[in-house]
Protein backbone atom coordinates (compact mmCIF):
# COMPACT_ATOMS: atom_id res chain seq x y z
CA UNK A 1 0.00 0.00 0.00
CA UNK A 2 1.61 3.40 -1.00
CA UNK A 3 1.73 6.03 0.95
CA UNK A 4 -0.65 8.73 0.85
CA UNK A 5 0.87 12.48 1.23
CA UNK A 6 -2.54 14.48 3.06
CA UNK A 7 -3.55 17.47 0.66
CA UNK A 8 -0.62 16.89 -2.19
CA UNK A 9 -1.61 17.06 -5.60
CA UNK A 10 -3.42 20.64 -5.99
CA UNK A 11 -0.21 21.89 -7.82
CA UNK A 12 0.73 19.34 -10.13
CA UNK A 13 2.19 19.79 -13.76
CA UNK A 14 0.25 17.77 -16.86
CA UNK A 15 1.14 14.72 -17.84
CA UNK A 16 3.56 14.19 -20.97
CA UNK A 17 4.39 11.14 -22.76
CA UNK A 18 8.31 12.23 -23.43
CA UNK A 19 8.76 12.58 -19.44
CA UNK A 20 10.59 9.45 -18.21
CA UNK A 21 8.92 8.49 -15.21
CA UNK A 22 10.19 10.82 -11.72
CA UNK A 23 10.92 13.34 -14.00
CA UNK A 24 9.73 17.09 -14.28
CA UNK A 25 9.69 19.37 -17.34
CA UNK A 26 12.49 22.65 -16.91
CA UNK A 27 12.36 25.27 -18.90
CA UNK A 28 15.63 26.80 -17.94
CA UNK A 29 18.71 24.81 -18.23
CA UNK A 30 20.43 23.56 -15.14
CA UNK A 31 23.81 22.96 -14.73
CA UNK A 32 25.16 20.21 -12.59
CA UNK A 33 29.32 19.58 -12.48
CA UNK A 34 31.14 18.14 -9.54
CA UNK A 35 34.05 21.30 -9.55
CA UNK A 36 34.76 24.58 -11.14
CA UNK A 37 34.61 24.55 -14.75
CA UNK A 38 37.43 24.32 -16.47
CA UNK A 39 38.24 27.10 -19.45
CA UNK A 40 39.52 25.13 -22.27
CA UNK A 41 40.66 27.34 -25.85
CA UNK A 42 39.30 26.24 -28.79
CA UNK A 43 42.89 26.15 -30.20
CA UNK A 44 44.55 23.97 -27.13
CA UNK A 45 41.84 21.85 -27.55
CA UNK A 46 41.97 18.23 -28.94
CA UNK A 47 39.73 14.55 -28.96
CA UNK A 48 41.85 11.68 -28.72
CA UNK A 49 40.10 8.19 -29.22
CA UNK A 50 42.86 5.54 -27.21
CA UNK A 51 42.73 1.87 -26.56
CA UNK A 52 45.21 1.24 -24.05
CA UNK A 53 48.15 3.03 -24.20
CA UNK A 54 47.56 3.63 -28.00
CA UNK A 55 46.65 6.79 -29.78
CA UNK A 56 44.10 5.39 -32.33
CA UNK A 57 42.87 9.38 -33.89
CA UNK A 58 43.51 12.31 -32.51
CA UNK A 59 41.48 15.69 -34.04
CA UNK A 60 41.99 19.31 -34.02
CA UNK A 61 39.23 21.65 -33.45
CA UNK A 62 39.31 22.66 -37.44
CA UNK A 63 39.77 18.76 -38.16
CA UNK A 64 36.79 17.91 -36.37
CA UNK A 65 34.13 20.50 -37.22
CA UNK A 66 35.55 19.80 -40.63
CA UNK A 67 34.18 15.73 -40.38
CA UNK A 68 30.50 17.41 -40.71
CA UNK A 69 28.56 18.89 -37.78
CA UNK A 70 24.97 17.29 -37.55
CA UNK A 71 21.79 19.04 -36.10
CA UNK A 72 20.10 17.21 -33.07
CA UNK A 73 17.29 17.25 -31.91
CA UNK A 74 16.35 15.52 -28.67
CA UNK A 75 14.44 15.70 -24.93
CA UNK A 76 17.71 15.53 -22.22
CA UNK A 77 17.14 14.08 -19.02
CA UNK A 78 19.35 14.34 -15.81
CA UNK A 79 18.92 11.91 -12.69
CA UNK A 80 18.38 14.97 -10.19
CA UNK A 81 14.97 14.32 -12.13
CA UNK A 82 14.32 17.74 -14.53
CA UNK A 83 14.02 17.04 -18.02
CA UNK A 84 13.96 19.52 -21.12
CA UNK A 85 12.02 18.57 -23.96
CA UNK A 86 12.89 19.70 -27.83
CA UNK A 87 16.51 20.84 -27.45
CA UNK A 88 18.60 21.37 -30.40
CA UNK A 89 22.15 20.55 -30.51
CA UNK A 90 24.62 20.17 -33.35
CA UNK A 91 27.68 17.66 -33.44
CA UNK A 92 30.02 15.34 -34.91
CA UNK A 93 27.99 11.50 -34.53
CA UNK A 94 30.08 9.17 -32.37
CA UNK A 95 29.86 6.80 -35.82
CA UNK A 96 32.02 9.54 -37.80
CA UNK A 97 34.28 9.65 -35.19
CA UNK A 98 34.64 5.75 -34.89
CA UNK A 99 34.51 5.38 -38.50
CA UNK A 100 38.30 4.92 -39.28
CA UNK A 101 39.13 3.27 -35.71
CA UNK A 102 39.68 -0.38 -35.50
CA UNK A 103 38.61 -1.74 -32.32
CA UNK A 104 36.82 -5.39 -30.81
CA UNK A 105 36.23 -3.21 -27.76
CA UNK A 106 32.84 -2.92 -26.65
CA UNK A 107 32.93 -0.14 -23.75
CA UNK A 108 34.32 3.34 -23.85
CA UNK A 109 35.56 5.86 -20.95
CA UNK A 110 34.65 9.10 -21.47
CA UNK A 111 37.46 11.24 -20.42
CA UNK A 112 37.27 15.49 -20.06
CA UNK A 113 39.14 18.66 -19.35
CA UNK A 114 39.76 18.92 -15.73
CA UNK A 115 38.96 15.04 -14.89
CA UNK A 116 35.87 14.15 -15.07
CA UNK A 117 34.92 10.66 -16.56
CA UNK A 118 32.04 8.56 -17.36
CA UNK A 119 31.73 4.82 -18.62
CA UNK A 120 28.73 4.18 -21.85
CA UNK A 121 28.64 0.60 -24.06
CA UNK A 122 29.82 1.71 -27.40
CA UNK A 123 27.03 0.10 -28.62
CA UNK A 124 24.41 2.78 -26.93
CA UNK A 125 26.94 5.41 -28.63
CA UNK A 126 26.68 3.88 -32.45
CA UNK A 127 24.04 3.71 -34.78
CA UNK A 128 23.02 7.79 -34.87
CA UNK A 129 22.34 7.72 -31.01
CA UNK A 130 25.14 9.84 -29.53
CA UNK A 131 27.63 12.81 -30.44
CA UNK A 132 30.42 14.97 -29.61
CA UNK A 133 28.10 18.46 -29.23
CA UNK A 134 29.87 21.94 -29.90
CA UNK A 135 26.56 24.13 -30.35
CA UNK A 136 23.51 24.14 -28.26
CA UNK A 137 20.58 26.09 -29.38
CA UNK A 138 22.21 28.00 -32.35
CA UNK A 139 24.98 29.26 -30.17
CA UNK A 140 28.39 27.74 -29.47
CA UNK A 141 28.33 25.66 -26.36
CA UNK A 142 28.44 27.89 -23.19
CA UNK A 143 31.79 26.64 -20.66
CA UNK A 144 29.38 25.85 -17.99
CA UNK A 145 27.31 23.78 -20.20
CA UNK A 146 30.80 21.76 -21.27
CA UNK A 147 31.57 23.94 -24.01
CA UNK A 148 34.11 23.52 -26.37
CA UNK A 149 32.78 20.26 -26.79
CA UNK A 150 30.41 17.72 -24.70
CA UNK A 151 29.46 14.06 -25.41
CA UNK A 152 25.77 14.17 -25.87
CA UNK A 153 24.24 10.85 -25.14
CA UNK A 154 20.53 12.10 -24.90
CA UNK A 155 19.00 8.29 -24.13
CA UNK A 156 20.98 8.01 -20.99
CA UNK A 157 20.54 10.17 -18.08
CA UNK A 158 22.45 13.38 -18.90
CA UNK A 159 25.38 12.72 -16.44
CA UNK A 160 26.68 10.47 -19.35
CA UNK A 161 27.06 13.52 -21.82
CA UNK A 162 30.16 14.36 -20.05
CA UNK A 163 31.29 18.13 -20.14
CA UNK A 164 34.43 19.61 -21.76
CA UNK A 165 34.84 16.20 -23.35
CA UNK A 166 38.53 15.72 -24.59
CA UNK A 167 38.28 11.94 -25.50
CA UNK A 168 36.87 8.27 -25.41
CA UNK A 169 39.01 5.72 -24.12
CA UNK A 170 37.75 2.12 -25.73
CA UNK A 171 37.60 -0.93 -23.33
CA UNK A 172 37.24 -4.73 -23.43
CA UNK A 173 35.45 -4.74 -20.01
CA UNK A 174 33.00 -2.10 -18.33
CA UNK A 175 34.53 0.15 -15.45
CA UNK A 176 33.28 2.72 -13.10
CA UNK A 177 33.56 6.56 -13.97
CA UNK A 178 33.15 9.53 -11.83
CA UNK A 179 29.83 9.20 -10.93
CA UNK A 180 29.30 5.76 -11.40
CA UNK A 181 31.94 5.38 -8.46
CA UNK A 182 30.06 7.38 -6.18
CA UNK A 183 26.90 6.29 -5.95
CA UNK A 184 25.27 6.19 -9.46
CA UNK A 185 24.35 3.42 -12.11
CA UNK A 186 26.52 2.13 -14.48
CA UNK A 187 24.04 2.61 -17.65
CA UNK A 188 21.27 5.30 -16.54
CA UNK A 189 18.49 4.28 -18.61
CA UNK A 190 15.97 7.33 -17.71
CA UNK A 191 12.89 4.62 -18.99
CA UNK A 192 13.53 2.32 -16.09
CA UNK A 193 15.02 4.74 -13.76
CA UNK A 194 18.67 3.27 -13.50
CA UNK A 195 19.49 6.22 -11.42
CA UNK A 196 21.61 4.55 -8.40
CA UNK A 197 23.47 1.33 -6.54
CA UNK B 1 26.20 3.32 0.09
CA UNK B 2 22.97 1.73 -1.69
CA UNK B 3 20.24 4.04 -1.89
CA UNK B 4 17.42 1.25 -2.00
CA UNK B 5 14.11 1.06 -1.83
CA UNK B 6 12.09 3.93 -0.78
CA UNK B 7 11.02 4.14 2.92
CA UNK B 8 7.95 5.16 4.45
CA UNK B 9 8.18 8.57 6.82
CA UNK B 10 6.54 10.60 8.52
CA UNK B 11 6.78 14.83 9.33
CA UNK B 12 8.42 14.82 12.94
CA UNK B 13 8.39 18.75 12.93
CA UNK B 14 8.08 21.13 10.82
CA UNK B 15 9.34 25.10 11.79
CA UNK B 16 9.56 28.46 9.67
CA UNK B 17 13.23 28.86 9.06
CA UNK B 18 12.55 32.43 6.82
CA UNK B 19 10.04 34.19 5.44
CA UNK B 20 9.90 31.24 2.79
CA UNK B 21 11.34 28.22 3.76
CA UNK B 22 10.77 25.89 6.35
CA UNK B 23 12.71 22.94 8.21
CA UNK B 24 11.08 19.50 8.18
CA UNK B 25 12.19 16.51 10.52
CA UNK B 26 11.20 13.41 9.10
CA UNK B 27 10.97 9.91 10.54
CA UNK B 28 12.15 7.32 8.48
CA UNK B 29 11.53 4.41 9.04
CA UNK B 30 14.48 1.90 8.41
CA UNK B 31 16.97 5.03 7.75
CA UNK B 32 20.55 3.65 7.41
CA UNK B 33 22.30 6.60 8.28
CA UNK B 34 23.94 9.06 6.20
CA UNK B 35 27.65 11.08 6.19
CA UNK B 36 27.85 14.85 6.34
CA UNK B 37 26.73 16.02 2.57
CA UNK B 38 24.95 13.69 1.30
CA UNK B 39 21.19 14.09 -0.31
CA UNK B 40 17.82 12.49 -0.35
CA UNK B 41 14.48 11.80 -3.17
CA UNK B 42 11.17 12.75 -1.48
CA UNK B 43 8.67 11.21 -3.09
CA UNK B 44 5.11 12.70 -2.70
CA UNK B 45 1.88 10.83 -3.83
CA UNK B 46 -1.05 12.29 -3.76
CA UNK B 47 -4.71 10.54 -3.23
CA UNK B 48 -5.65 9.83 -6.51
CA UNK B 49 -1.98 7.87 -6.93
CA UNK B 50 0.08 11.06 -8.99
CA UNK B 51 3.75 11.10 -7.35
CA UNK B 52 6.33 14.03 -7.96
CA UNK B 53 9.69 13.58 -6.44
CA UNK B 54 12.86 16.38 -5.65
CA UNK B 55 15.89 15.61 -4.33
CA UNK B 56 16.65 17.66 -1.21
CA UNK B 57 20.41 18.21 1.04
CA UNK B 58 20.58 16.64 4.87
CA UNK B 59 21.25 19.00 6.90
CA UNK B 60 21.77 16.20 9.53
CA UNK B 61 24.01 13.61 9.27
CA UNK B 62 24.60 10.25 10.95
CA UNK B 63 22.89 6.96 12.16
CA UNK B 64 19.88 9.03 13.62
CA UNK B 65 16.46 7.79 11.90
CA UNK B 66 15.22 11.06 12.45
CA UNK B 67 16.61 13.40 9.24
CA UNK B 68 16.74 16.68 8.82
CA UNK B 69 15.96 18.72 5.36
CA UNK B 70 15.31 22.82 4.66
CA UNK B 71 12.81 23.66 1.51
CA UNK B 72 12.85 27.06 0.33
CA UNK B 73 9.72 27.64 -1.80
CA UNK B 74 10.39 27.88 -5.58
CA UNK B 75 7.73 30.13 -6.79
CA UNK B 76 5.55 28.51 -9.15
CA UNK B 77 6.89 25.31 -7.84
CA UNK B 78 4.74 22.29 -7.59
CA UNK B 79 6.60 20.31 -4.64
CA UNK B 80 8.26 22.96 -2.39
CA UNK B 81 5.01 25.06 -1.70
CA UNK B 82 3.07 21.95 -0.28
CA UNK B 83 6.25 21.06 1.80
CA UNK B 84 6.90 24.58 2.75
CA UNK B 85 2.90 26.18 3.82
CA UNK B 86 1.05 22.37 3.55
CA UNK B 87 2.54 19.51 5.33
CA UNK B 88 1.78 18.89 9.07
CA UNK B 89 3.75 16.98 11.71
CA UNK B 90 1.96 13.44 11.32
CA UNK B 91 1.63 13.47 7.71
CA UNK B 92 3.13 10.99 5.61
CA UNK B 93 5.90 11.04 2.30
CA UNK B 94 8.14 8.72 1.11
CA UNK B 95 12.39 8.94 1.43
CA UNK B 96 15.05 7.14 -0.46
CA UNK B 97 18.55 7.46 -0.02
CA UNK B 98 21.16 8.69 1.15
CA UNK B 99 22.00 9.66 -2.27
CA UNK B 100 25.57 11.11 -3.54
CA UNK B 101 28.93 10.34 -2.68
CA UNK B 102 31.22 12.87 -3.66
CA UNK B 103 29.79 16.52 -2.21
CA UNK B 104 30.77 14.74 1.59
CA UNK B 105 32.93 15.46 3.96
CA UNK B 106 34.54 12.43 6.23
CA UNK B 107 36.32 13.57 9.34
CA UNK B 108 39.63 11.32 7.89
CA UNK B 109 39.37 14.45 5.01
CA UNK B 110 42.48 16.57 5.33
CA UNK B 111 41.61 19.95 6.34
CA UNK B 112 41.43 22.78 6.79
CA UNK B 113 37.91 23.32 5.04
CA UNK B 114 36.48 26.16 3.79
CA UNK B 115 32.52 26.22 3.36
CA UNK B 116 30.79 28.73 0.99
CA UNK B 117 26.73 29.07 0.64
CA UNK B 118 24.65 31.13 -1.49
CA UNK B 119 20.86 31.28 0.32
CA UNK B 120 19.94 27.83 0.66
CA UNK B 121 22.56 26.13 -0.59
CA UNK B 122 23.67 25.96 3.03
CA UNK B 123 21.89 23.45 3.68
CA UNK B 124 24.46 20.55 3.29
CA UNK B 125 26.89 22.84 4.60
CA UNK B 126 25.36 22.60 8.10
CA UNK B 127 25.44 19.08 7.89
CA UNK B 128 28.99 18.96 7.44
CA UNK B 129 29.77 21.99 9.89
CA UNK B 130 27.58 20.03 12.53
CA UNK B 131 30.04 16.54 11.49
CA UNK B 132 32.93 18.61 12.11
CA UNK B 133 31.55 20.51 15.36
CA UNK B 134 30.90 16.81 16.68
CA UNK B 135 34.16 15.73 15.70
CA UNK B 136 36.21 18.45 17.44
CA UNK B 137 37.55 19.67 13.89
CA UNK B 138 35.78 22.84 14.08
CA UNK B 139 38.95 24.98 14.57
CA UNK B 140 39.56 24.16 11.15
CA UNK B 141 36.42 25.08 9.57
CA UNK B 142 35.43 28.46 8.10
CA UNK B 143 31.76 29.14 6.77
CA UNK B 144 31.22 31.82 4.13
CA UNK B 145 27.51 32.49 3.65
CA UNK B 146 25.84 34.68 1.44
CA UNK B 147 22.13 35.90 1.71
CA UNK B 148 20.08 38.43 0.22
CA UNK B 149 19.21 39.76 3.62
CA UNK B 150 19.83 38.45 7.43
CA UNK B 151 16.57 37.06 7.63
CA UNK B 152 16.74 34.92 4.61
CA UNK B 153 19.77 33.20 6.11
CA UNK B 154 18.26 29.37 7.31
CA UNK B 155 20.21 28.46 10.50
CA UNK B 156 20.97 31.89 11.25
CA UNK B 157 20.56 31.23 14.94
CA UNK B 158 22.01 27.84 15.02
CA UNK B 159 25.58 29.22 13.07
CA UNK B 160 25.71 32.84 15.06
CA UNK B 161 25.82 31.14 18.43
CA UNK B 162 27.90 28.34 17.44
CA UNK B 163 30.38 30.52 15.80
CA UNK B 164 30.34 32.11 19.54
CA UNK B 165 30.77 28.55 21.14
CA UNK B 166 33.78 27.41 19.69
CA UNK B 167 31.60 26.06 16.54
CA UNK B 168 32.39 26.91 12.81
CA UNK B 169 33.33 30.53 12.30
CA UNK B 170 31.24 32.37 9.89
CA UNK B 171 31.23 35.03 7.73
CA UNK B 172 28.25 36.87 6.20
CA UNK B 173 28.05 38.43 2.90
CA UNK B 174 24.61 40.42 2.01
CA UNK B 175 23.66 40.81 -1.56
CA UNK B 176 20.87 43.24 -0.73
CA UNK B 177 20.64 44.90 2.71
CA UNK B 178 22.56 44.13 5.75
CA UNK B 179 21.24 44.12 9.34
CA UNK B 180 21.97 47.36 11.20
CA UNK B 181 25.14 47.71 12.72
CA UNK B 182 26.66 46.08 9.86
CA UNK B 183 30.33 47.70 9.02
CA UNK B 184 30.83 45.72 5.51
CA UNK B 185 29.65 46.51 2.37
CA UNK B 186 26.98 45.09 1.08
CA UNK B 187 26.47 43.12 -2.46
CA UNK B 188 27.94 39.46 -4.41
CA UNK B 189 30.73 38.24 -2.70
CA UNK B 190 33.64 39.40 -4.64
CA UNK B 191 37.81 38.67 -4.65
CA UNK B 192 38.30 40.86 -1.78
CA UNK B 193 35.64 39.24 0.55
CA UNK B 194 37.26 35.62 -0.30
CA UNK B 195 40.82 37.06 0.08
CA UNK B 196 39.53 37.86 3.38
CA UNK B 197 37.13 35.17 4.55
CA UNK B 198 38.25 31.69 3.03
CA UNK B 199 41.19 29.78 4.25
CA UNK B 200 44.22 31.25 2.41
CA UNK B 201 45.67 29.17 -0.63
CA UNK B 202 48.93 28.50 1.08
CA UNK B 203 46.57 26.04 3.38
CA UNK B 204 45.56 24.26 0.63
CA UNK B 205 41.81 24.16 2.06
CA UNK B 206 39.22 21.40 0.38
CA UNK B 207 36.41 24.05 -0.57
CA UNK B 208 32.74 23.16 -0.33
CA UNK B 209 30.81 25.42 -2.62
CA UNK B 210 27.02 25.10 -2.64
CA UNK B 211 24.15 27.16 -4.06
CA UNK B 212 22.52 28.46 -7.27
CA UNK B 213 24.18 28.13 -10.64
CA UNK B 214 25.10 31.57 -11.02
CA UNK B 215 26.43 31.58 -7.45
CA UNK B 216 28.85 28.94 -7.51
CA UNK B 217 30.33 29.37 -11.42
CA UNK B 218 31.31 32.84 -9.80
CA UNK B 219 32.81 31.87 -6.29
CA UNK B 220 34.26 28.62 -7.71
CA UNK B 221 35.92 30.57 -10.86
CA UNK B 222 37.16 33.51 -8.34
CA UNK B 223 38.77 30.49 -6.08
CA UNK B 224 40.61 29.32 -9.17
CA UNK B 225 41.90 32.47 -10.34
CA UNK B 226 42.98 33.28 -6.70
CA UNK B 227 45.12 30.18 -6.96
CA UNK B 228 43.41 27.33 -5.31
CA UNK B 229 43.47 24.20 -6.97
CA UNK B 230 40.31 22.88 -8.97
CA UNK B 231 40.45 19.41 -7.59
CA UNK B 232 40.16 20.69 -4.09
CA UNK B 233 37.22 22.68 -4.92
CA UNK B 234 33.77 20.23 -4.89
CA UNK B 235 30.81 22.28 -5.89
CA UNK B 236 27.07 21.66 -6.12
CA UNK B 237 25.04 23.65 -8.00
CA UNK B 238 20.89 24.02 -8.30
CA UNK B 239 18.47 25.88 -9.85
CA UNK B 240 15.71 24.54 -11.94
CA UNK B 241 14.12 22.53 -9.04
CA UNK B 242 10.77 23.38 -8.15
Amino acid sequence: MAVVSRGFGARRRESDPHLPPGQYVTEDFPVLSAGPTPRIDRAAWRFEIREGSELLAQWTWDEFVALGVEDVHTDIHCVTRWSKLGTSWRGVSIDTLLAGVDSSASYAMAHSYGGYTTNVPLAEMRGGRAWVASEFDGAPLDPEHGGPARLLVPHLYFWKSAKWVHGLTLMDQDAPGFWEQNGYNMHGDPWTEERYW
Amino acid sequence: MIAGDWRPARVARASAATPSARVLRLEVSGWPGSAAGQHIDVRLTAEDGYQAVRSYSLASYGDATEVEIAVDEVPDGEVSPYLVRDVQPGDELEVKGPLGGYFVWHPQDAGPVQLIAGGSGVVPLVAIARAATDAGAAASFRLLYSVRRSEDAIYRDELTSGAEDGGVRVTWAYTRAAPPGWEGSVGRVDDALLRASVWPVEQNPLVYVCGPTGFVEHVADALVELGHSPGRIRTERFGGAS
